[in-house]
């Protein structure tokens, strides 16, 4: 149990810079989902906070204590890989025992056979307690390794990308243990996922890096409805949101392709400034009244919802519909947007003009 | 049915053109190899089982009497014979262990970034770049009682390295750690660096001390390619002749393998020779055989 605390962490590897002053603040019990692409520091600020790395400049506060020079150990973290990890030639259980063993811990065998069994009945893997680590498939090794996180209550939990070698069903599974196992445990988590469903649907707070740089932290909802830039905008959401650019002309926005006049309820923007307008797919409203017209360039059949991919004159708007709705391919029409759910991005820095 | 696993000959080649098929081809290189095997090696080995039964000695024209297995039975009752058995298992033992441990230890000493590291690795690798011979006679030198390095920097007067019954083994054993520790290194540094390096850091964040994660991580890893080492060396170290019979002539040194040479080509006893060699072949072939299982059921494991 630890709140932790990155304060201007950077970190060279060589030429490459991997982290640009990061500020962290993660509290005691919370969920913590660190979102990014490959690259973009996620794995490199899980491994300063875990010790492994040590960063250039900045601080780690655990539990407000400087941290920085510690070592794995002493920051009694463990950490879940997404390559499991497990140690070789040894037995799940043997793997399991394997944190409560070693020389600097003073467990007696009972409370070892103990430990070891209740981690092994919270993940469902009681069965497999004898088996070579070798012999399971990669959904057991990933439990196995959650287990050998558990069995030590140490006062964080580090995840780098768990889920990301299994297959999809497996993952909405473990998803959803993993969720619950937080909740049991009442521990801090931070997980790290390139992965935006993941994201949305684990954290209590997710934190949006790119290139070395935090750029927003909020919860799921403030992410999605109030992205910082179009950064953040585009980096979650499925399909993610639509980016437009077009000019602000008497308490319209005209679209630059095609000149399409579409309302908007922003008093904000000034009348003639340049907008980069952006959209959720699920806010753009397919009807036959609406004010602009495209071709239907894709639609793809979901089930529950369709996607449709609207062709405006080479740039593609997406839209998502209710599975009911007739359409198919190279079909025309008319289509608008939730004037109150626009959002107003600078079309230089990307910023978003609503929160500045 | 060769054309299933051969790659057809094209048509257009030189060989098709000169009218080779890809049977003849095949034969033109395995051929020559088998015809030199049988000749060099599989005529002599069955040629010399037909001698041990005999009292042949190759240095006269007496003809070879078969005498059963008296050869045999001479030689296991001889306990000069036993003698030697037993100094070339304390041999073998001394040293294919002083080679595991001084090669390990360099091992795990290079496998890490240290500057340098190739040139310092092709360094420790030229000992067992040189001939035998040639490493006998110079460390003959370095162990001399009048004017040696050795008893120079040790300071041991005119320690007799070589001549000292209890130190002769040794000394001769030291030789062959020196110039074969670094193929137990070699090849512990290959099974090193295949050790994923995110298991020791799933071992630092379990907070396993050093020891802890040695024996539970890196040893178990390395076992197999290190099982492979030991089989070599010990089998080598078995037939270790030249740097022995170099460095020392003393009865306390006198290896199977100098016995054996003394028995066939000084003393001229053909027939008991050939006895005693295969009594050591079989011996070899059952050692190496136990480590064999012991390695696969390592890599078992």
């Amino acid at each position: 149990m630890a709140d932790i605390e990155l304060q201007g962490i950077s970190k060279k590897f060589g030429p490459n810079t991997a982290l640009r002053g990061v500020d962290i603040d993660i509290k005691d019990g919370e969920f913590f989902v660190l979102l990014g692409q490959t690259g973009a520091g996620k794995t490199t600020t899980l491994r300063v906070i875990a010790g492994l790395e040590k960063p250039d400049t900045g601080t780690v506060l655990i539990d407000g204590q400087d941290a920085t020079t510690w070592n794995a150990a002493e920051r009694d973290v463990a950490l879940v890989l997404q390559q499991y990890s497990l140690y070789p030639r040894l037995t799940v259980r043997g793997n399991l025992e394997f944190p409560l063993k070693s020389r600097t811990q003073n467990f007696t065998a009972d409370e070892i056979t103990q430990r070891v069994e209740r981690a092994a009945e919270t993940l469902q893997i009681t069965r497999l307690l004898d088996r070579k680590v070798e012999r399971l498939s990669g959904g057991e090794m990933q439990r196995v390794s959650i287990g050998r996180a558990i069995v030590r209550q140490p006062r964080v939990f580090l995840m780098d990308e768990p889920l990301s070698a299994l297959d999809a069903n497996l993952r909405d599974v473990l998803r959803v243990e993993l969720k619950k196992l937080h909740q049991e445990l009442g521990a801090t988590f931070v997980f790290v996922t390139h992965d935006q469903v993941e994201a949305m649907s684990m954290g209590d707070k997710i934190g949006v890096l790119d290139r070395g740089k935090l750029i927003q932290v909020g919860t799921p909802d403030d992410i999605y409805a109030k992205p910082l830039n179009t950064f953040v905008a585009r980096s979650v959401g499925t399909p993610p949101m639509n980016l437009v650019d077009g000019v602000v002309k008497g308490g319209k926005a005209v679209l630059n392709i095609g000149g399409h006049a579409l309302s908007i309820a922003n008093s904000k923007a000034q009348d003639g400034q340049n907008i980069r307008f952006g959209i959720r797919p699920e806010d753009v409203l397919i009807s036959p009244d609406a004010p602009a017209e495209a071709r239907i360039f894709d639609v793809e059949n979901h089930g529950v919802i369709k996607i449709l991919t609207l062709d405006l004159d080479g740039t593609h708007v997406h839209a998502t519909v209710s599975a009911q709705m007739k359409v198919k391919i190279d079909d025309t029409v008319r289509f608008g947007w939730k004037p109150d759910k626009v959002l107003y991005f600078d079309p230089v820095s990307g910023l978003n003009l609503s929160i500045q | 049915m060769p054309s299933e696993v051969m790659t057809r000959l094209d048509p257009k080649s030189h060989a098709a053109a000169k009218g080779m098929s890809d049977l003849s081809i095949r034969n033109l290189f395995i051929v020559p190899t088998i015809v030199f095997l049988i000749v060099f090696n599989i005529f002599p080995l069955l040629y010399s089982l037909g001698y041990s039964f005999t009292d042949f000695r190759a240095s006269t024209n007496a003809p070879a009497n078969f005498v059963g297995l008296q050869n045999y039975r001479e030689l296991l009752n001889d306990p000069f014979i036993w003698k030697n058995f037993s100094i070339t298992a304390k041999y073998v033992l001394i040293s294919v262990t002083g080679q595991v441990i001084v090669g390990f230890g360099l091992a795990m000493l290079l496998n890490r970034s240290i500057p340098a590291k190739g040139l310092i690795t092709t360094l420790l690798l030229l000992p067992m770049m040189l001939s035998m011979a040639v490493v006998g006679l110079f460390w003959k030198l370095l162990y001399d009682p009048n004017f040696g390095i050795i008893n120079y920097f040790l300071g041991l007067g005119k320690f007799e390295w070589l001549a000292d019954p209890d130190m002769a083994l040794y000394a001769i054993a030291i030789v062959d750690i020196w110039m074969w520790a670094p193929f137990v290194m070699l090849l512990s540094l290959a099974g090193l660096s295949a050790v994923p390096k995110h298991l020791y850091e799933a071992a630092e964040i379990d907070r396993a001390g050093s020891f802890y994660t040695f024996f539970r991580i890196t040893l178990p890893l390395v076992a197999p390619i290190l099982m492979i080492a030991i089989i070599f060396r010990t089998m080598e170290a078995f037939k270790t002749f030249d740097l022995a019979y170099v460095l020392s002539s003393q009865p306390n040194t006198e290896l199977i393998a100098i016995r054996l040479y003394k028995m066939a080509f000084q003393e001229w006893q053909t027939g008991m020779s050939s006895a005693f060699a295969y009594i050591v072949l079989i011996m070899v072939v059952a050692i190496t055989n136990i480590y064999v299982k012991y390695l696969n059921k390592v890599k078992a494991r």
